[in-house]
């Protein structure tokens, strides 16, 4: 056990709060020294547990390297690094607080040895990434950031009675594979599956990720969906529920993307299924399968992040987010259209960019189980992938017709680490060795055969092909998709509102019935007591005398007797 | 990369004709035929490997062999991809609604 070793994830937390009081300079030597800061003592990091500690009657390790960990926490650095570059100039202060501080917990998940530091992470990273929304300080940021919160809070409370009935049954906080099999275990597979994007809460994703601001978006692309995959890939291995679950957000993702309008929540709709895939891996839990997993998900941060840096790049210089609105901008924005076209090829899969030596390891290890039924999907979701991602985006946005739009490309810090992003899309694909090397297992796969290259060019060639044949199939209409948001945005909101009119008329009612009994009482006291009523009336001498007259004769008669 | 199709529509109206040699090339109706040949021919190269390469069946012995057949890739890759626009297209008439619709 080392001295000195604390949770890693520190850096950028505790460093990303130092943003606010630094300016210019400074700021940028900040922003891009504490991602590589993190990478150093991330890969310094022996192997095991190397914090220890107790809380109450409970061991916890806030620090404990894994191979998954460190290749989750590599990731998450250079995206924090990238991302910084891409924000710097234009992101509020808040968000790139924020932003660090999200990127920091997250680094601290994939550390975490223990459920309740795990639990810890997890709440600062839905705190970080609420506040990263809310940076964009629209009204519409705003009440997508609160339900986005409130969802994660929710999944939050589910997580942590799953860990507090876990504990109370096992005796122990450490997290290590589990099988879902219990109510304690089945609960905190709901908790991860939530940040994950799983049915029936995928919606929060299109929600509220394109609400943010361009830089915001890239951010929140990255670090809960693939901490989810992080969790369940070191929690869940092998767990077969997570097979159809996988493949329902696969193609969720690719129906939903085909129908949307807006180029960004595109996009966001194309990180469920991508997450889809790695989901599916995960349950089929092979050595291959899970290295597939890691791979596709470490691959996927930096193509998706390329591809919404392209997007929040056009965002940024129209002020337009709608395929309805865009169209023709390779014209006078090369750059980002030369980089989205690269993210758009390498989440495609095209042969020479990382997705081609990522995604093919899970579909591979499908096919060495024999799971026939799950490749045949798979083999088809990869077309769909080129389908509404890889040509549907570039082509509305940078093709299509001319919208006579003229921008031209973004400031030079968006420019470079758009480059930077392309630079490891291609070199990933071109010399996939130093990534197969750090994947938790040893990778026995050779992506480069002909038949591969052969197979895969035909698939994605003649899915473009369908593309163009249907093109008229797929014109953009100024429509939105119901999903299950129309629950809460729609369906209660209604029943709340109609519950509200129909209490308030009742309590209208009733108020008037109290008030009208007061105002009768009133009434009768008034006749009863006031001017003129019975009670006041003065009494005439008369009558005084008859009744002294009465008491007299009583009070004789009561002498004789 | 694919080879960009034709456009939907026309540049905006005023420009056409009239200043025909500021339209980009790609947004030009006589290049139209030119783009969809150019994509024929790319599709006809990706299958012309099918003639030399064996492809190695994913399932032996499960008696599943079409993956070795000529063209699965391909026409499996077309159809998959016009079966989720067409299910996209169904669906579509359920679930869309105008943008607006969440707006107060």
């Amino acid at each position: 056990m080392s001295e000195f070793a604390f949770p890693p994830g520190l850096v950028l937390v505790l460093g990303g709060l130092l943003i606010p009081f630094t300016s210019n300079r400074r700021r940028l030597a900040l922003l891009l020294g504490l991602p590589v800061l993190t990478l150093l003592v991330v890969w310094s990091l022996p192997d095991g547990v190397l914090v220890r500690t107790t809380f109450l009657d409970y061991t916890l390790e806030p620090v404990r390297a894994t191979a998954e960990g460190r290749l989750f926490a590599t990731i998450f650095a250079i995206m924090a690094f990238a991302g910084g570059l891409y924000a710097y100039r234009q992101a509020s202060t808040l968000e790139l607080t924020a932003a660090f501080v999200y990127a920091g917990s997250a680094v601290g998940v994939t550390f975490a040895g223990d459920l309740l530091t795990l639990f810890v992470f997890w709440e600062v990273m839905a705190l970080g990434s609420t506040a990263v929304i809310w940076a964009a300080s629209t009204v519409s940021s705003q009440r997508a950031g609160m339900r986005y919160l409130l969802l994660h809070l929710l999944g939050g409370v589910v997580l942590m009675i799953g860990i507090i009935a876990q504990v109370s049954t096992t005796g122990s906080l450490a997290f290590e594979p589990m099988t879902p099999d219990s109510v304690p275990t089945v609960l905190i597979l709901i908790g991860f599956l939530v940040n994950a994007g799983a049915p029936p809460l995928s919606a929060w994703i299109a929600d509220a990720y394109p609400e943010a601001s361009p830089s915001g978006t890239v951010f929140l692309s990255a670090f809960t969906t693939k901490t989810a995959v992080f969790t369940l890939l070191v929690g869940f291995p092998g767990a077969d529920i997570l097979v159809p679950i996988g493949l329902y957000m696969v193609f969720y993702g690719i129906i939903y993307a085909l129908l949307e309008n807006d180029m960004r929540r595109i996009l966001a709709y194309s990180i469920v299924n991508q997450v889809g895939f790695m989901v599916a891996a995960i349950g089929i839990g092979t050595e291959m399968a899970l290295n597939g997993a890691a791979a596709h998900a470490f691959a996927h941060i930096i193509y998706k992040a390329l591809l919404l840096m392209s997007a929040g790049s056009v965002l940024l210089m129209t002020a337009r987010r709608k395929c309805t609105d865009l169209g023709g901008l390779f014209q006078s924005m090369p750059v980002t259209a030369v980089n989205g076209i690269i993210g758009a090829l390498a989440i495609s899969a095209f042969p020479f960019t990382s997705g081609f030596v990522t995604k093919s390891l899970e579909t591979q290890a499908a096919a060495n189980e024999g799971m026939l039924l799950v490749w045949l999907l798979l083999l088809a979701a990869s077309a769909g992938v080129f389908l509404h991602a890889g040509i549907k985006f570039p082509w509305f946005v940078f093709f299509q017709k001319d919208s006579g739009l003229r921008p031209p490309d973004p400031p030079v810090n968006l420019r470079y680490a758009m480059w930077l992003f392309s630079f490891l899309c291609l070199a990933i694909g071109i010399y996939p060795a130093p990534l197969y090397a750090i994947l938790p297992y040893p990778v026995d796969y050779q992506p480069y055969t002909v038949d591969h290259l052969v197979t895969q060019f035909q698939v994605l060639l003649f899915a473009g092909f369908a593309f163009f044949v249907m093109l008229k199939q797929m014109r953009r209409t100024l429509t939105i998709s119901l999903d299950f948001d129309w629950f809460y945005r729609k369906f209660f909101k209604e029943i709340a509102g109609e519950f509200t009119l129909r209490t308030s008329a009742a309590r209208d009612a009733r108020e008037e019935q109290a008030l009208a009994g007061v105002l009768r009482m009133i009434d009768r006291l008034y006749k009863h007591h006031g001017p003129g009523s019975t009670a006041a009336r003065t009494w005439p001498t008369g009558s005084m005398v008859l009744w002294v007259a009465v008491l007299l004769g009583v009070s004789l008669l009561f002498y004789y007797l | 990369m694919q080879t960009p199709d034709a456009p939907e529509q026309p540049p905006t109206g005023n420009d056409e004709g009239r200043d025909r040699h500021r339209v980009h090339w790609l947004y030009r109706r006589d290049n139209r035929p030119k783009l969809w040949l150019l994509q024929f021919v790319i599709l006809a190269l990706a299958l012309v490997p099918e003639f030399f390469v064996h492809h190695h069946p994913h399932f032996d012995g499960s008696g599943f062999t079409l993956d070795g057949t000529f063209g699965f890739y391909a026409w499996y890759g077309f159809l998959a991809c016009a079966g989720m626009v067409a299910a996209a297209k169904v669906l579509g008439i359920f679930l869309k609604r105008e943008d607006t619709y969440y707006d107060e």
